[in-house]
């Protein structure tokens, strides 16, 4: 009897702790955004400043997104991604058109970004640029010649066989192969889709492996020598090893705007708009910044920077780099499913 | 009347089961058997046999074999010397093996990472030593040894659990009419214990052949097992169809290799108890 | 003797493949260097930064709260369930130990997609779907917990209550209910372990926002290195430690009191 009266006891007072931790409220704001794509701290002054609850959900590919919009399981609010998936979503017409005059503060943000917006968003009627920037090669300077990481040509040198880190990404890693052949990012033909297909599975034998955020640390621990990452996590790589350099390869890249929407499925407009705006508050916007180091279209943020850090190249692409680089489009459906299918049999390849 | 009374008591169980069982494995061969329009198909189930799947099924399989047969080897002789300790150091060891099972699954397979990683301890350890690295963080050998670590104590305890229950008189009985160790081994502990060890196989065969967890954070998105592929499906290409059909054919495998299991032994003998 | 070396050492070796990996947590948690293996000198910084955190501590709360909960429903309905299977009559009894083999025995990855697929078609992932995932894993390890106890147990004892005029909720809260609990309380246990540990049926289910450890820690280790995730780890296998020593070795000791 002592026996159970014990564990009673240690129930009630199990159950208690976790009843102390549960903070329920009916006001709140369902996001969905890139992993390691805000500061958390925003999230926690966002709640205090607001008292709306953010339930804060994370993916790491755009397909990933996709999907999980798609599934209906959950109501999103607002989704932050790139440029191809919501020139999808708004070919579907899953996106709901944004009220600017709700979000003042999106006045900081430069007009040439919407004007780039526009590749997307053809009449800025739904979405707010996040950040922007490129795609290239983080390297580590000892076992990497510079010259050598001007071309995606090192990322097939047997040299660095076991020390090269792959984008885990669809789109991402084709664009390297198609770069290296010459081609557009968005080819649908089918012979030339292939082609880029070879180049990537007679690479995997030398990929330590696929990453997408976890290629920042790797690179930082120098367990490989060079990685594919976006040209933020780049810039943050470079603060904390100093051996560390980013290239955009002279064939040309892919340059890519990450923005927020409101899907279909919103359900808190209001508190949405309060979130945005919120992100454009030149502190809030400054705190991103500082945690996730790509180029901003803050113009608040970006005079805030010191001098030596808005001419870093490397967070901020300059123009001749962004001219050499081009924007994904969406794909068909027959387009997506082959370039699935052919990556799926990249990564199952020997 | 008042068994049928006391059968009622199931009652809540059974609308339980067949709302979360019954009507979820439903729902899953609806998707495997229709395309995305809803019409009957037979390719999401069939496309088993392209090669990508394919190869993925049979890496799966070999894993998972592995990963069995080193765990079987591993736990064999070690519930057998556990179950020679004095009996009062007897629940302090099994308990030494319990106490890493309690700790998340995820953070067991951090661990790995940080050892085996080009710059991690093992890596480290041996620099210091002045021997050559190992390079299989990234390879299915790290998933192996990830999922032995993991699984390891759900083959020692079913055998440990069967070699405890075998009465000391038959063995000394056997000993008495002039049986040798070697006799007494093979004509009586590995009988007794077989039902053990068929659980064992069970416990770690199953989920070593369908997990993605592990192969997803070991295996450096080069090993594509067919957990993995399942999980993208459903996770990445948004083709729930794909994705059902393929885990269809998993639980197919899953029951058949335990039909298998079950009739080379006797009952099967529980699990773990 | 050589023997009894060779066991020794062989103990040791496994000893070491399974605490090896959990001292190298531990000794990284206190490790002022975030992504280096190397000794960097001592801090007790990721400690600070793991309390500060506060989507850990709620994953923290979530785990703890659900494995409870889906624990002590499962418990219940698992043990009505024991009781009115024992009940029944051989073909029945067959029929129901094969349904409740199924949830046991299927891939996790399975349960769980299926489950999503069901929730999705008729509701929105939250904490509740969560909820009852847990739920529906776990009562088969109550059932086959509790029903060999109630086949040891004598129905003879049961029915001369009966006979003598005890109410049947008198009797077997007197009669039934003690033969049984050994195997509630180790069902309950088990069926706590395995939603703790739970992985793969939590992934597909979960709702935004909520997470469990083993989902946060996912998303956590896929977005790189995060030192706090070692500190977790200390503190985790410290409650392990306390929790199963109080476990095991309390209850026997009483029970060789009593015998």
């Amino acid at each position: 009897m002592r026996k159970t009266l014990l564990l009673i006891l240690g129930i009630l007072a199990m159950s208690g702790l976790s009843a102390g931790c549960g903070k329920d409220s009916p006001n709140t704001l369902t996001v969905l955004n890139y992993g390691k794509y805000i500061e958390s701290e925003v999230l926690d002054m966002f709640e205090e400043e607001t008292g709306i609850k953010v339930e804060y959900e994370e993916y790491i590919t755009p397909e990933n997104m996709y999907t999980k919009y798609k599934a209906g399981a959950i109501d999103y609010d607002l989704i932050c991604t790139s440029d191809y998936m919501i020139e999808k979503l708004i070919s579907e017409g899953e996106v709901l058109e944004m009220d600017y005059s709700h979000i003042p503060l999106s006045e900081n943000l430069d007009k040439a970004y919407f004007d780039f917006s526009k590749s997307f968003d053809p009449q800025n009627k739904y979405t707010l640029p996040y950040f922007f920037g490129t795609v290239g090669i983080l390297y580590n300077k000892e076992m990497v010649d510079e010259s050598k990481a001007a071309s995606w040509d090192v990322l097939w040198d047997k040299e660095y066989a076991g020390k090269i880190i792959m984008a885990d990404s669809v789109r991402d890693s084709f664009m390297v192969a198609q770069k290296r052949l010459g081609y557009s990012l968005n080819i649908t033909d089918d012979g030339q889709l292939r082609e880029a297909q070879n180049l990537l599975i007679e690479q995997k034998p030398l990929v330590y492996s696929y990453l997408v955020d976890e290629a920042q640390d790797e690179m930082i621990a120098e367990n490989a020598a060079m990685a594919v990452v976006y040209s933020g996590e780049a810039g943050l790589a470079l603060e904390y090893n100093d051996k560390l350099a980013f290239s955009v390869p002279k064939e040309g890249s892919n340059m890519w705007i990450d923005s927020w929407f409101m899907p279909k499925s919103a359900k808190h407009i209001e508190n949405a708009e309060k979130f945005l705006n919120f992100l454009c508050r030149k502190d809030i916007a400054r705190l991103n910044f500082d945690y996730v180091y790509y180029a901003t279209p803050n113009n608040r943020v970006k005079e805030s920077l010191d001098k030596k850090l808005q001419e870093n190249t490397t967070v901020f692409p300059p123009t001749e780099t962004l001219e050499n680089c081009e924007v994904f489009k969406s794909l068909d459906d027959e387009a997506t499913m082959r370039y699935n299918l052919y990556w799926k049999e990249i990564k199952s390849a020997d | 009347m008042r068994n049928l009374r006391r059968q009622l008591l199931a009652g809540p169980y059974i609308l339980w089961m067949a709302g979360f069982i019954l009507l979820p494995t439903l729902m899953i061969l609806y998707y495997a058997f229709t395309t995305t329009s809803g019409h009957f198909s037979l390719l999401n189930v069939s496309s088993i046999t392209f090669s990508v799947h394919l190869k993925s099924l049979v890496l799966s399989l070999k894993l998972a074999l592995a990963c069995t047969l080193i765990c079987l080897a591993l736990s064999y002789p070690l519930a057998m010397i556990l179950n020679k300790l004095k009996s009062k150091s007897q629940g302090l060891i099994v308990f030494i093996f319990i106490l890493p099972m309690w700790m998340n699954f995820m953070l067991r397979i951090l661990a790995w990472r940080m050892l085996l990683s080009n710059n991690g301890v093992i890596n480290s350890l041996l620099g210091i030593l002045g021997l050559p690295g190992l390079d299989i963080l990234n390879t299915p050998k790290a998933v192996v040894f990830c999922m032995v670590y993991d699984f390891l104590p759900f083959m020692v305890l079913p055998i440990y659990n069967a070699m405890a229950r075998i009465q000391k008189d038959v063995i000394e009985a056997a000993k008495d009419l002039g049986a040798g160790n070697v006799t007494i081994f093979f004509k009586i502990i590995v009988p007794l214990t077989m039902s053990g060890v068929i659980s064992g196989i069970i416990m770690v065969f199953v989920p070593a052949l369908t997990s993605f967890a592990v192969s997803d954070l070991l295996g450096g998105g080069k090993v594509l097992l067919i957990g993995n592929v399942i999980e993208q499906a459903f996770m990445q290409e948004y083709n729930w169809n794909l994705g059902s059909g393929l885990s269809v054919v998993l639980m197919v495998f899953v029951i058949a290799s335990m039909a298998l299991m079950n009739a080379r032994g006797d009952e099967g003998g529980g699990t773990f108890t | 003797m050589m023997k009894k070396s060779a066991e020794r050492i062989y103990l040791l070796v496994i000893f070491l493949f399974l605490y090896l990996p959990i001292m190298v947590l531990v000794v990284l948690s206190f490790n002022d260097s975030k992504a280096k293996v190397v000794w960097g000198g001592f801090t007790l910084r990721w400690y600070r930064e793991l309390f500060s955190n506060s989507a850990i501590m709620e994953a923290f709360c979530t785990t703890i709260f659900i494995s409870l909960a889906s624990a002590l429903l499962a418990t219940l309905l698992g043990t009505l369930a024991a009781l009115g299977i024992d009940a029944m009559r051989k073909r029945g009894k067959a029929i129901m130990l094969g349904a409740t083999n199924i949830p046991l025995l299927n891939a996790d990855i399975v349960t769980g997609i299926s489950m999503m697929l069901l929730f999705v078609r008729f509701t929105r992932l939250g904490f509740g779907t969560v909820l009852i995932a847990h739920i529906t894993f776990n009562i088969p390890y109550v059932i086959l917990n509790v029903l060999p106890k109630l086949k040891q147990g004598s129905r003879t004892t049961y029915e001369a209550a009966l006979d003598l005029g005890a109410t049947p909720l008198y009797a077997f809260y007197k009669i039934t209910w003690p033969q049984i609990l050994p195997g509630v309380l180790s069902g309950f246990l088990m069926a706590m372990t395995m939603s703790l540990d739970d992985f793969s049926v939590t992934y597909f289910t979960k709702g935004a926002g909520i997470n469990t450890l083993s989902t946060m820690i996912y998303t956590e280790m896929r977005k790189g290195i995060r030192p706090e995730m070692y500190a977790l780890s200390t503190i985790l296998f410290l409650i392990a430690l306390v929790l199963l020593l109080f476990i095991n070795f309390r209850p026997a000791a009483r029970k060789e009191r009593a015998a």
